[in-house]
């Protein structure tokens, strides 16, 4: 074997020694990130239902649940993030009171998506609508735009955050429907912590979903309803 | 004192002048640098008034800035030499108001660092995408027609660089406008009347900046205006002034007619504390109805009173945003008609909104820019308008 084979021997185990050194790390993180390798489908459309008639006055629960599990700090300063919050309605008219979650609604034509001027608010292709924390310049126009309040802006340098769910100073941040736990095949944070089982989530498109049947039995409302923005959170009892 | 020539002074009033205007600028960046390190908690602003003051000043900027082009319009488009002698002189100012109004809608970004996102991400439903593109097509459209003025050789151009900032301005403030009517969500915005509401108060706030500034350049030359073009032009300012009382209270009656928009009149007009108060005395009394008087009573109208008309007008300008942008923001968004709402997030709620000083300097700094780019320019090139023998036409 000449001098020639073995330097290029050489070069090509260096080479390929430099590429994996360089892709395993991505690898090992893309495990640690619990990614997925293939993309979300537009044949399903997560929503939720919420029966504002098992919802009870003073029960924090859902908002608890999606505090913990998202790394917020539960305060409830002007500058706080609020990704839900609980909202008490009583019926000028005959006095009827209720109680009941109010979050980003995941609508099908969200205006904090038509307004962002980077593209940071998304809507995935399975209808959950988010913010790109990388693009997000912290204009604020979605907030503007959310007919629901929805949306929080980071007022303060964070620490103690969730690997699963990275938030940012400077930018704005809304209800993920906890992507990180549907996309691992589990439901998000505040319909697994309700008591009274009030917040149903599911695929609005499966017929054979148990929030698609409930959808065809009872009577359902969406909020703001007459903006056209056919949201994917449903509200019974209002 | 008295051994030195009038010109020693001038020299050093200048470089006071741009000492004073550097020092503004100078701590509006150091606010800017706070609210970096420290994120907006520093602001005053929160998730309910999520635009305050800096916007009350960048949004001001932007229309007078596109508004102050009117006075080159009507030379150029509209062949009034009257107007076509301050051409140069509103470029400027517009080139000066667009830089100082955007530097602070920029910097009080929550991610200042990322503008160039803005760039590179472009998202076509967007307005303040659009916006992106028209106010730099401003800026160079702008330049080229000071170019087609300023240098003989261009001068056969200027007829149709004016006409093309004449229809571009237009299109800017109607997308400034837009920025607020496809709010639908807001019972405050979400109106087609408010883009050409804000090209009909652009016009007034850009023709008051151009008074003040000509005042001064006149005095500072120690020259003195002709009274025959000072009547011409507060006649146009008290027209302007009334154009936009009339879009104001359009854009206000249609609200009180519509049944699910009187609260938020009553909020705006009468009950909501400093919001009714800035509106009627701020805007309506100084800001239009002072001026008015000082335009066309008898025996006023002189040079003062114009001058002081015109920094009326612009304290109203600023009233009327604040009324506009951080009203509408305070008052609650209707979720639940019919209900009474109450939330931890402020739902059916009066949202509170104290400005901070860092905001302030934010928004002063703009000021700065504006100020310190028509000062150098002033200085450094010839921008005192030079009339003919006045004739009417």
């Amino acid at each position: 074997m000449n001098e020639i084979d073995i330097q290029r021997r050489g070069f090509l185990k260096t080479t390929l020694g430099a590429a994996a050194v360089a892709v395993a790390p991505g690898m090992l993180l893309f495990q640690v990130a619990h990614g997925k390798s293939e993309g979300v489908s537009s044949k399903v459309r997560w929503g939720m239902l919420i029966d504002t008639t098992q919802c009870k006055e003073g029960c924090n629960d859902c908002v608890t649940a999606c505090n913990r599990e998202n790394g917020l700090s539960g305060e409830t300063k002007a500058t706080d993030s609020q990704w839900i919050r609980k909202i008490e309605i009583k019926d000028v008219s005959n006095g009827r009171e209720l109680s009941l979650p109010m979050m980003c609604q995941h609508c099908e034509h969200p205006p904090c998506v038509d307004v962002c001027p980077t593209a940071a608010s998304f809507k995935r292709a399975d209808g959950i609508v988010l913010v790109d924390k990388h693009r997000c310049i912290g204009c604020r126009y979605c907030m503007m735009a959310c007919p629901y309040k929805a949306r929080s802006f980071v007022h303060e340098p964070l620490t103690d955050q969730n690997p699963d769910v990275p938030r940012g100073k400077g930018t704005v941040e809304s209800c993920t429907l906890c992507v990180h736990r549907i996309d691992q095949g589990l439901k998000p944070a505040c319909s697994e912590a309700c008591p009274n089982k009030a917040i149903v989530f599911g695929d609005l498109n499966d017929a054979n979903s148990e929030i698609a049947q409930k959808l065809r039995s009872v009577a359902s409302t969406q909020v703001r309803a007459e903006l056209g923005l056919n949201t994917g959170i449903r509200y019974q009892g209002l | 004192m008295s051994s030195h020539p009038p010109m020693y002074f001038k020299n050093h009033l200048y470089w006071v002048l741009l000492a004073a205007g550097g020092l503004v600028a100078a701590a509006g960046m150091y606010a800017v640098h706070m609210m970096e390190h420290h994120g907006h908690i520093i602001s005053g602003m929160n998730n309910q008034i999520v635009w305050g003051i800096p916007h009350v000043f960048a949004i001001f900027l932007i229309v007078a800035a596109s508004g102050v082009l009117n006075v080159a319009s009507i030379g150029s488009v509209f062949g009034k030499a009257v107007y076509k002698a301050r051409a140069p002189l509103a470029s400027l100012l517009s080139i000066a108001m667009l830089a100082g109004g955007l530097t602070v809608l920029m910097l009080d970004l929550g991610r200042p660092d990322r503008i160039i996102v803005a760039a590179t991400n472009y998202n076509i439903t967007s307005v303040f995408a659009w916006n992106v593109v028209l106010y730099s097509g401003m800026f160079s459209l702008v330049i080229v027609y000071l170019w087609t003025m300023m240098e003989r050789r261009m001068n056969p151009y200027n007829k149709a660089a004016g006409l093309a900032v004449f229809v571009w301005r237009f299109v800017l403030t109607t997308g400034t406008g837009l920025i607020f009517a496809f709010l639908t969500a807001r019972q405050a915005y979400g109106s087609a009347i408010l883009p050409p509401m804000f090209i009909v108060l652009s016009f007034a706030w850009g023709l008051a900046v151009f008074h003040m500034v000509q005042t001064v350049i006149y005095a500072w030359n120690e020259k003195s205006l002709n009274p025959d073009i000072l009547r011409r032009k507060k006649n146009l300012l008290g027209v302007f002034l009334l154009g936009s009382l009339y879009m104001v209270a359009t854009y206000h009656l249609t609200n009180l007619y519509f049944a699910h928009q009187s609260a938020f009149e009553h909020f705006i007009l009468r009950d909501g504390g400093i919001y009714p108060n800035l509106f009627w005395w701020g805007y309506v009394v100084l800001g239009n109805l002072l001026p008015l008087a000082l335009i066309y009573l008898p025996g006023l109208g002189k040079e003062r009173c114009v001058m002081a008309a015109s920094l009326l007008v612009i304290l109203g300008g600023f009233a009327l945003l604040y009324v506009f942008i951080i009203g509408g923001q305070a008052f609650p968004l209707n979720l639940f008609p019919g209900f009474d709402v109450s939330s931890s997030f402020g739902d059916g709620q009066i949202a509170d909104y104290q400005p901070s000083l860092y905001e302030l300097l934010l928004g002063f700094g703009g000021l700065a820019i504006a100020f310190i780019i028509t000062t150098v320019s002033v200085r450094v090139l010839n921008f005192m308008p030079q009339d003919k023998p006045y004739i009417a036409d």
